[in-house]
Parts: structure tokens; sequence; C-alpha cells
């Protein structure tokens, strides 16, 4: 059987191709559970109609990527991204959406909802990369003290959901005594949570430079903290920076948990400013869609720094 | 009388574990002497050169460099390194910094020079080392022999009162193998102090003053390189010397 599909290429993608045809028709047949029906065709079988609406459909579908297939490149890029974004539309506009309604909020979904979600974000990243660079050292270290605190630490922090850990630290700090407001105990949970996964990612980067590297900076006189920050830390960081950015990514979003202890973030507004008019759907896919934007924003700086660190490794 | 020695090294022992990596190494070098070392692979010489300037730990015996006794302690290995170069098999440049950038880190940030000092010695270097229209070039443009060279006059750039060399040519492509032994052979006409691991014998005829052959962790013989090459007195080296000439 594998000997029949591998041995003729031009084979194989026929029935490929053949196959995804299938599924495709399979799948639309199943999902489609309200079928175009014209009047002349009302007596049919509602089976045989929605087969025959999942052919159409699946043709077309094969169709436009033949057509997509004739484009340079990046144009297939572009149309990939834009049928799908319309697709995306179509979907939100069968909501039927109050636009007035969206107009109304928008504004203050952004000064105030979007204000404090990066807010937050943007201290609990701060803060959380200062404890994963003390993190990492510190589970390098070879006082078992040190390396125990750290280790305890991570798993501790990376063994909890996040959204226990919000809990936990706005109700349980006040019962040893220590009042703490939403927004902080909001920024603690996020940058302890993130400041554990971040020591891990941290102490890879750094570990994956050749032991070379220090040694060569400790033989020229450096001292161990001037041969981090001066030699390890600028050559970690391109391996350090994609996960980091997508913790990013993540904590933008995760950042909506903080919305249960009743701060005024984007989650919480896209949750209680419908509420008055019944209009949750329409807060809901516009909080969605200021959460894309923002987070194609953190993309676009990410792409930005790797290519900055990634400059001595261009010939 | 002779000079106060630059180098010594009385008992050392070391071990990884179970291994005896060197064992009783007793060795005194003099200022201004250029020493050679050599023997069989896992013989223990680089780890030697290593615990000099403290990149390895001993745990029995003395060893003083520049009169100071190489103890542990983190202060006493930084100033040690301070008096000592060293020039790596793997050049261990910083890729992510210049050449030039390669050279001034150290003095700036060790020696506490001003940037503009710092570039000025990092130049006379370069230049000696003949590789300063290279200055602005990240070290991966370059060549294995160009990064060694590099490498040189990066460690010269601290003005270090010796010299050490682990394997300095073993990584580089043939005919590259020249133009480093060349730097090093200026150095020492210079009366650059230097203990170089190496199995160039070409060199250690040329430069040495004491050719050093050791095999399991110990100091098997010590000769002038004309002795030693010639007429080598242990069964170990002549069995060395005859399969390098093959």
């Amino acid at each position: 059987m594998m000997r029949y599909l591998l041995a003729d290429p031009a084979r194989l993608r026929r029935i490929g191709l053949g196959f995804g045809f299938v599924i495709l028709v399979a799948v639309l047949t199943l999902v489609n559970q309200k079928p175009w029906t014209p009047e002349a065709l009302s007596g049919l079988n509602p089976w045989v109609l929605r087969l025959g609406t999942a052919l159409v459909l699946a043709l077309l579908v094969m169709a436009n990527i033949r057509a997509l297939g004739l484009l340079p490149r990046a144009a297939q890029v572009w149309g990939v991204w834009i049928e799908l974004f319309l697709l995306l539309m179509a979907f939100f506009w069968s909501f039927d959406l109050s636009f007035s309604f969206i107009a109304r909020k928008i504004g203050f979904l952004i000064t105030q909802g979007v204000a404090m979600t990066l807010y937050i974000s943007a201290l609990s990243i701060l803060i959380a990369t200062v404890i994963a660079l003390v993190g990492a050292v510190a589970k390098m270290s070879k006082n078992g003290v040190i390396y125990g605190l750290a280790s305890f630490y991570t798993s501790l922090f990376r063994g909890l959901p996040l959204l226990m850990q919000i809990y936990i630290i706005y109700l349980g700090l006040p019962q040893v005594g220590y009042v703490i407001g939403a927004v902080p105990a909001g920024v603690l949970a996020l940058s302890l949570c993130y400041g554990a996964y971040m020591t891990e990612i941290f102490r890879a980067g750094i570990e994956s430079i050749p032991r070379g590297q220090s040694e060569g900076a400790t033989a020229l006189g450096l001292a161990p903290a001037q041969s981090m920050v001066l030699v390890i830390l600028p050559q970690a960081m391109r391996i350090i920076i994609p996960p980091t950015g997508n913790q990013f990514i993540a904590m933008l979003k995760d950042s909506s948990l903080v919305s249960v202890v009743g701060v005024w973030e984007l989650m919480y507004l896209a949750r209680t400013q419908g509420q008055t008019e019944f209009r949750h759907i329409e807060m809901l896919i516009t909080a969605s869609m200021i959460y894309w934007l923002l987070s194609i924003g953190l993309e676009y700086a990410q792409s930005r720094i790797e290519a900055r660190f990634g400059r001595s490794n261009a010939r | 009388m002779p000079a106060e020695p630059l180098v010594t090294l009385s008992g050392v022992h070391k071990s990884f574990g179970a291994f005896k990596a060197l064992s009783d190494i007793t060795l005194s070098v003099a200022p201004g002497e250029k020493v050679v070392v050599c023997g069989p692979s896992g013989s223990g010489k680089s780890t030697m050169i290593r615990c000099i300037n403290g990149l390895e730990p001993y745990q029995q015996g003395k060893i003083t460099v520049a009169g100071r006794y190489l103890t542990e302690e983190e202060e006493v290995g930084r100033a040690v390194r301070q008096e000592v170069g060293m020039v790596f098999q793997s050049f261990n440049l910083f890729p992510h910094l210049t050449i030039l950038e390669n050279c001034i880190l150290a003095p700036q940030w060790v020696q506490g020079k001003s940037r503009d000092e710092a570039v000025e010695t990092a130049r006379r270097y370069l230049k000696r080392v003949d590789i300063l229209e290279q200055a602005d070039k990240y070290p991966i443009q370059l060549s294995g022999g160009q990064q060694q060279r590099v490498a040189i006059a990066r460690a010269l750039c601290m003005a270090p009162r010796l010299m050490l060399f682990d394997e300095p040519t073993s990584a580089l492509d043939p005919e590259m193998v020249k133009e480093v032994l060349d730097v090093m052979t200026d150095l020492a006409r210079e009366g650059m102090t230097m203990i170089c691991v190496t199995h160039e014998m070409g060199f250690a005829q040329a430069v040495a003053d004491r050719v050093i052959f050791m095999d399991r962790g110990r100091i098997v013989e010590q000769a002038p390189p004309r002795a030693f090459f010639t007429a080598p007195q242990s069964a170990r080296a002549q069995e060395f010397l005859a399969q390098l000439l093959h």
C-alpha cells in the first residue's frame, strides 16, 4: 500500500486531491443544516439538497485554490488573507449586529478597556522579564538553596492554573494581613505566572550559548555578571526572543482573566457593556477584534526585534 | 641569580571525579621563557594550562602566577587572569561584536580604559596581526586563520605578562596554520612569556626554550627542543614522536 502510494508522486498527488475533495464534501454536507432550497426543489430529500449544495461549494473552493495557485507567492498570501478575512466578516455579519451600538460603546472600550489591558500587560511583561532573568540565573546556580528556591517557584507557578493564582493572590493575601487591590493582584499573578514560564525560556537560551563564550570572557578577566550581560545575553537574545514574543502575545490575552476580580479591562467591559441592552455578541466580537489587532502589533514588534538581533549572523 | 619565575606549579593534582587529570605537576616558567607542551590527547596538557589562569580549579598543590597564589576565590582568579592572555583552539571570539568591539570589550570593562584609548590600543594590535582592514567586520565574515589572529590581538590588548595557547592551530585548515604560527613566532621574538600546547613541531623547534612532554596527567620529560626531538629519553615520548612523523 505504502509502496503503491509513494512510488509515483503524480499518483499520490491525484489521490490526495481526490481524498481532500471527498472530505470537504462530507464536512460541508454534515455542517450545512439549512441548505439553500429553491421552490422547485423543495420536494426533494433534504440530504440530497445538502449533498448537492456541498458539491457546488466544494467545487468553488477547489477552483479558488487553483486560481490562487496561478498567482505569485506574495499575492497568494494576500489573497488567502483577504478571502479568509471576508469569510470571517460574513460570519460576524450573520449575527445581525447593531453597528450603532458598537459605535456608541467602542470609544469607552478603547479609552478604558484597551488602556487598562495594555497597562496590565505591559507592566506584567516588564516584571516577568526581570523575574525570568533572575530565575534563569538562579536555576543555573551551583548553590543548592538558590536552585531550590528557583525550582520551587517555577514548579508552583507553572503548575497552578493562572485563574487560580489570580483568585489566590486577590483573596488569599488579605488573609495574611495584606489587602491588595484588584489591579496589583492581577499584575502580580500575571508576572509570577509568566515569569515562571519565561525563566525556562531564558535558561534554555543562556545554556544554548557554547561554553567557549563564557570561558573566552572569563579568560579576558570579565566578572561573571559582566560576561553574562555583555557576552552571553546579547547572543542568547536571538534564541530567547521568538518564544518570549509568543509569551507576550499569550499574556496580552490572558490578561483577560483578571476580569474575574473586577478590573475594568477589555474583557470585563466586553462582558458588562452589552448587558443592559442585551447586546452581548456585539461587544464580544468588537473586543475580539481589538485583541487581534493588539496581537498583530506585538507580532510586528517581535519580527522587528528578531531582525535586529539577527544582525551579526548575516554574511 | 635567575629571575623570579613568572609561573610556578608545585605538586598540583586535579581530578574530574574518579579520573585523574593531573598528577603531581611541578613546573616553573621564567619571564621571557617559551615553553611548548605536547603529548597524546587526554594527557592533561589543556587541563594544565587551563589551571594556570584559573579556568579549572585544582585540588592539591599550589600554583602561583606573577607572585600571586592562585586560589579558587573569584577575586584572585580575576586578578591573575588580567596578567594572563589565553588563546583557545576554537577562537571563542564573540560573534555578536565586530572585530574591533571584540578587542576593546575587556580593556573598557575590566581595565576601565576610555573608549578612545581602548580603540587606539586595539588598532595597534590588529595592525600587528595584520588584520586592521577587517576591524569593522563580524567574526563570521573572517577565515579561521584571521579569527585566530584576532583572538591573539584581543588577548594582547589586555597587556598580559604571559600568554597561554591551547592548541591554537588545531581547528584550522592546513593553509591557515602558518599565518597564525608566524604571529606567534613574532610574539616570541619580542620576548613574551609563552606556554603553548601544540603539535606543531617546527614551531617548537624554532621558538621553544623547553619542550614538556605529558602523558596520563604527568610531566614525563622536559628538555630543550633539539634534545627532545633528536634523543627523547622516555619510551612513551619516543613512541609519540614516531607516530607524529608518520
